[in-house]
């Protein structure tokens, strides 16, 4: 007998259009619930506070999509946070050089991870359970666990904004945006995009099939790690500081925003634009409920709900096909 | 006719935007949803609001010194249009710059129970006195040992956290020993301290703290304990290994489980102090500004009572039995 959900067609393609059906309901509600909600500004804010688990959202895509998954990369972007603000504000190196050092820092530490996955075969959530730790206590060691404050305007410019009729838009925002569509072009159009798929869907099958999985991985772990140097530029921009307390949740985030984008958690299925819907779906319920006035707590609730109902909904259409 | 029932609907809408412009909304941020301590802010500030008819909006980050989590909740009150804003920081220095904003956009900003670093930052704190709570449980404990070559614990908040070295320099100086005064953020050390760790104020955290502390120096005779939860936990260390009886604990908060365990004789003395009144303060500076555009300005203390199990000569404090019934918690 078919499982009861099974017996719609439309449930089988939930897993695709879901997430944009939950995100235009989420939206309607709250248009209907609040007059502020409904504005160019409004969603500009939400866009702005989206940024830095959404960058991050892109690498755990990577991974994801790879069956694999990523515990460290908030601790990475922090280490990346603090590591550029204080090389800007204690050594007085450009701006561009800081944040050059803090990419690099962060990718490192994506190529680490490829590395212990793809050559010493360990499962990345040990891996990147290690490498969270790691990354954390250097960014505790090296920052003596103080907040890096009054840094140069260079490197807190993706926080400013520039107007679009009535509505102020941050560059950080933009650069998110910029940032989903070369991946998105990257997984679609190039091989090693479309190879990282095939590893995530059957890493045997994609052996035999010429592709060199190993090589995939590490390009993908380490394409993840600049990711999350990406974000962490973000952040210090948004906060305006390099605080070392930073990103001690955004692992969970990011996987969170994973898998309400429709990505499944078992690898190669799903879009990197997914991500970006279900990180907006995060931010829109946060913001919609604090315009309603309602507390903080009921936002955890919902996501809770929403990353169950997402999880239902792809392995309902895994079984559908 | 769809044109005349939108506008129609547009016209109420307005309306009750228009209401609703009258009432002032202010916003609550809070370092966490689950703490009592800032539940129990939340209750004061709410009632206050309804009594003042003002509009009450919270939020909080999911853990404490989660401080993207105030950021965002800042910036959703300001779109919510609320133009009072009190907040306890997680991270008082990483805050700073979006507090600015806020301010720069004409909020009032006002840091509840925490300061800001630099405490210049917000408009006004009304909080606690955290130097003062410290030195209260300090003078306490000193007297309790009589004389007694005093063997110090502390169990602490976390590093360059302002409350946890207020707390923990006034304890010191409370007690007799040298001490950097209230506006520093370092921990001061002596050698009567012979073990000091991070409790990050969580029971369970504590608790390993003071099983390695009893490790190191076994002969402990006081220890000091930023909050109940983390003095909760040294009991409990202290009591495994049979040690309870011989030791002064000494704490600061005054909530309901606190005051239950300080009546117990699991904690010596404590300092309590009182989350509800500084809620409700803070939505009265809210209204006042909202009606007469008044900013609220500069350090309101709101109190701070020595409550103890044992009144020793010499040194003031109230029993438990008035602790019970100005405590926060459950009852």
């Amino acid at each position: 007998m078919t499982p009861f959900l099974e017996r719609f067609p439309l449930v089988r393609h939930i897993g695709t259009l879901g997430p944009l059906i939950a995100l235009l309901g989420a939206c309607l509600f709250f248009a209907s619930q609040s007059p502020r909600f409904l504005s160019g500004q409004n969603f500009s804010l939400i866009l702005q506070q989206v940024m830095v688990v959404g960058v991050l959202g892109i690498g755990q895509t990577l991974i994801i999509l790879t069956a694999g998954i990523d515990l460290s990369c908030g601790m990475v972007m922090a280490l990346g946070a603090v590591l550029m603000s204080k090389l800007a504000v204690d050594t007085g190196i450009s701006v561009p050089l800081a944040i050059l050092c803090g990419l690099a820092a962060t990718t490192l530490f994506g190529v680490i991870n490829g590395l212990l996955v793809t050559k010493v075969n360990l499962p990345p959530f040990i891996v990147t359970l290690g490498t969270l730790n790691i990354a954390f206590a250097i960014n505790q060691i090296y920052s003596g666990a103080q907040t890096v404050t009054d840094l140069p305007d260079g490197l807190t410019a993706l926080g400013n904004t520039f107007s679009l009729g009535d509505v102020a838009i941050s560059y950080g925002s933009i650069l998110m945006l910029l940032a989903y569509a070369a991946s998105w072009f990257l997984l679609r159009e190039t091989a090693p995009g479309r190879h990282a798929y095939a590893v995530g869907n059957n890493p045997e099958a994609a052996r035999l099939t010429g592709i060199a999985t190993k090589r995939v991985l590490l390009f993908v772990y380490g394409l993840a790690g600049l990711s999350y140097g990406v974000a962490a530029m973000l952040s210090v921009a948004r906060t305006g500081v390099g605080d070392p307390q930073a990103g001690q949740t955004e692992n969970l985030d990011t996987i969170t925003a994973v898998v309400l984008g429709g990505t499944s958690l078992f690898g190669g299925r799903g879009s990197v634009l997914g991500t970006l819907v279900g990180a907006v779906i995060v931010g829109v319920f946060r913001n919609g409920l604090t315009l309603m006035g309602v507390s903080s707590v009921y936002q955890i609730l919902i996501t809770g709900i929403l990353v169950i109902l997402a999880v239902t909904a792809d392995q309902v259409s895994r079984k559908g096909r | 006719m769809n044109s005349r029932i939108s506008l129609v609907a547009l016209a109420a809408t307005l309306s009750l935007t228009a209401a609703a412009a009258d009432q002032p909304i202010i916003g609550l941020i809070t370092k966490t949803d689950t703490n009592p301590f800032f539940v129990k802010m939340k209750e004061g500030a709410a009632a206050e609001a309804k009594k003042l008819g003002a509009k009450l909006m919270s939020a909080a980050g999911k853990q404490d010194g989660d401080n993207a989590g105030q950021v965002t909740a800042i910036e959703n009150m300001m779109a919510a249009g609320a133009k009072t804003i009190l907040i306890t920081p997680s991270d008082a220095k990483a805050i700073v710059p979006t507090i600015k904003k806020a301010r720069d956009a004409g909020v009032l900003v006002i840091a509840l129970d925490s300061p800001t670093d630099p405490v210049e930052a917000v408009d006004a704190l009304f909080a606690t006195d955290n130097y003062k709570a410290g030195q209260l449980i300090g003078q306490y404990a000193k007297t309790a040992l009589g004389g007694k070559p005093a063997r110090i614990v502390t169990l602490d908040l976390f590093p360059g956290h302002p409350v946890g070295a207020q707390r923990h320099n006034g304890f010191m100086s409370g007690f007799g020993l040298k001490a950097a005064d209230a506006k520093s953020n370092d921990l001061s050390t002596a050698p009567e301290i012979v073990c000091a760790a991070d409790s990050y104020g969580d029971q369970s955290k504590g608790q390993a703290a003071m099983e390695s502390c009893l490790q190191k120096s076994p002969d402990v005779n006081l220890v000091y304990t930023i909050n109940e939860p983390a003095a909760a936990g040294a009991y409990k260390a202290l009591k495994s290994a049979g040690k309870e009886k011989g030791v002064v604990i000494v704490s600061v908060d005054g909530g309901c489980q606190g005051i239950r365990d300080t009546a117990a004789g699991k904690i010596q003395a404590t300092s309590q102090q009182y989350p509800l009144k500084m809620a409700a303060m803070g939505v009265a500076a809210g209204v006042e500004y909202a009606k007469t555009g008044k900013k609220a300005s500069g350090y309101v203390d709101t109190g701070v009572t020595l409550i103890a199990g044992k009144p020793l000569a010499g040194v003031e404090s109230k029993d438990t039995k008035v602790g019970m019934e100005l405590c926060w918690g459950k009852k």
